[in-house]
């Protein structure tokens, strides 16, 4: 079956089994392996990406037939022309990640969140990220990452209004 | 797992749904948000021969309020229910659960009446749905029903909608006057299944007795199921503690619970009535009762 989808920003067209879940397409057909499996049973998080600019989804719980004719963000689409999304510059600074392999998936969660909740309190960070699983980090850094990309996010999209009162 | 081969279809608008249910009867399922049937089909639980995906028909991404009741549409996600002002300022039940039903990634997916169709014990929108007194809008290619959720639910993972039907609303009353309810849950962690929950509506009469009181529990039995004696007992009474405490009771005697690795029979069963008292208590209270409740 056909399958026409863009994926951060580029046309892919290929041709499925209805059954290929969008993460194996993403990795195996594409060659994005930077969308991580990690339960394969829509509980860790792990695979999560942007679907039409704002939802998150597991992409081991979606087929890819069914993103024809969406827009697909997965971490790769993140930096820009060698610059690091605010979300990858602040997981940096803060120590968001140890072994990254929950990473991927924490980050599209947030850039899907950070669209639909630009100012989150700390705590509405937390509850945003409560289906992604880390075993490492302790949450702590990440929390702070989010909240730095928040602000950086959120100062970007401010008018430029600097001297006028 | 992967999934077992299956065709795979895309309806666009109603009448496409309703055209290939027609012409595939019981051979088609339905595909909402994937959020229970998709793992389903990994595990091969279930291994449809065709596949019917609704997401497309963008007609059923609804939510609205009038003629008495707050209806929400096949395709609409429960995120939609979590941010609505109207949901937050009055319909108290349903605010609570959709903050409660899995985990906000799955809630980006999953739909309100798929979660419905697919009547999972331990599901969060059956219990609610019989406690706020819902109906289910049932079509198939030549004429549409209506159903109470009363009726609706027929066993674990069954309900009232037979080959080549489909739901397209589920319809929540408006409460009317001095109404509050609260859900209930207990999980081991963000995004689990409840080990048990409760959900409580309440209608006070002007002169502070029960008007109509709706309780239903979930996760203690091979269905959600409706308290009608613990509902009995409440309507036409003015709260008391013990009334409470009766109602409880209820819940406890009503519930059938198996035991797994989220608790005892006895521990179940003893958390519905503790659910069943503190949805009542966290109703009260949100109608400004305090004191003797
Ligand atoms: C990690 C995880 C945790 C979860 N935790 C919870 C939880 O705590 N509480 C909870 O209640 N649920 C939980 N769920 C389930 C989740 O809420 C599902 O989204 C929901 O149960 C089903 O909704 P859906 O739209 O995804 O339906 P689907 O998975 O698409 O469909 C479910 C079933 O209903 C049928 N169906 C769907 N729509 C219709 C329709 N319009 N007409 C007829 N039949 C239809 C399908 O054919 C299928 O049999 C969890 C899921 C996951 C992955
Ligand atoms: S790999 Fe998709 S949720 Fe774990
Ligand atoms: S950094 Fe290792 S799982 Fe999160």
């Amino acid at each position: 079956m056909k399958v026409n989808v863009t994926v951060n920003g580029r046309a892919y067209e290929r041709d499925v089994e209805p059954r290929t879940l969008l993460a194996y397409f993403l990795r195996e057909d594409l060659g994005l392996t930077g969308t991580h499996v990690g339960c394969d049973t829509s509980s860790c998080g792990c695979c999560v990406v942007v679907l039409d600019g704002d939802r998150a989804v597991k992409s081991c719980t979606m087929f890819a037939v069914a993103a024809d004719g969406h827009e697909i963000t997965t971490v790769e689409g993140l930096e820009q022309n060698g610059v690091l999304h605010p979300l990858q510059q602040a997981f940096w600074d803060s120590h968001g990640l140890q072994c990254g392999y929950c990473t991927p998936g924490m980050m599209m969660t947030l850039v899907a969140f950070l669209k639909q909740n630009p100012k989150p309190d700390k705590h509405e960070i937390r509850e945003a990220i409560s289906g992604n699983l880390c075993r490492c980090t302790g949450y702590q850094n990440i929390v702070k990452a989010a909240e730095q990309a928040a602000a950086e996010l959120s100062k970007a999209a401010e008018p430029q209004t600097a001297g006028v009162k | 797992m992967f999934p077992a081969a299956f065709d795979y279809l895309q309806a666009h608008s109603a009448d496409e749904a309703l055209a290939a249910l027609a012409q595939h009867g019981g051979d088609a399922r339905v595909l909402a948000g994937g959020q229970s049937l998709i793992p389903a089909m990994r595990f091969r639980l279930a291994q449809p021969a065709i596949l019917l995906d609704i997401n497309p028909i963008a007609e059923l991404a609804y939510m609205r309020e009038g003629d008495g009741f707050l209806e929400i549409g096949a395709c609409e996600r429960d995120a939609a229910l979590e941010v609505s002002p109207i949901i937050a300022s009055r319909y108290h039940l349903i605010a609570d659960a959709s903050k409660l039903v899995a985990d906000p990634v799955v809630r980006q997916s999953g739909t309100v009446v798929g979660s419905l169709c697919h009547n999972d014990p331990a599901g969060d929108w059956p219990t609610v749905a019989l406690a706020s007194r819902a109906q289910l809008t049932i079509r198939n290619s030549k004429g549409s029903r209506t159903v109470a959720a009363d009726d609706f639910f027929v066993d674990s993972f069954s309900t009232a909608v037979a080959d080549g039907e489909m739901a397209f609303s589920v319809r929540f009353p408006t409460p009317s006057g001095r109404t509050s309810g609260s859900y209930q849950k207990i999980e081991r962690k963000v995004g689990d299944f409840a080990t048990a929950s409760a959900a409580v509506q309440l209608t006070l009469a002007d002169d502070g007795t029960i008007r109509d009181a709706g309780i239903a529990i979930g996760a203690v039995g091979p269905k959600a199921t409706r308290v009608a004696a613990a509902e009995a007992l409440l309507n036409g009474q003015k709260p008391t503690r013990d009334l409470i405490r009766a109602a409880a009771e209820e819940a406890k005697k009503i519930a059938d619970p198996s035991p797994d690795q989220r608790g005892s029979a006895e521990y179940k069963r003893e958390m519905a009535g503790v659910l069943v008292a503190r949805g009542l208590v966290a109703s009260l209270g949100r109608l400004g009762v305090k004191g003797e409740a």
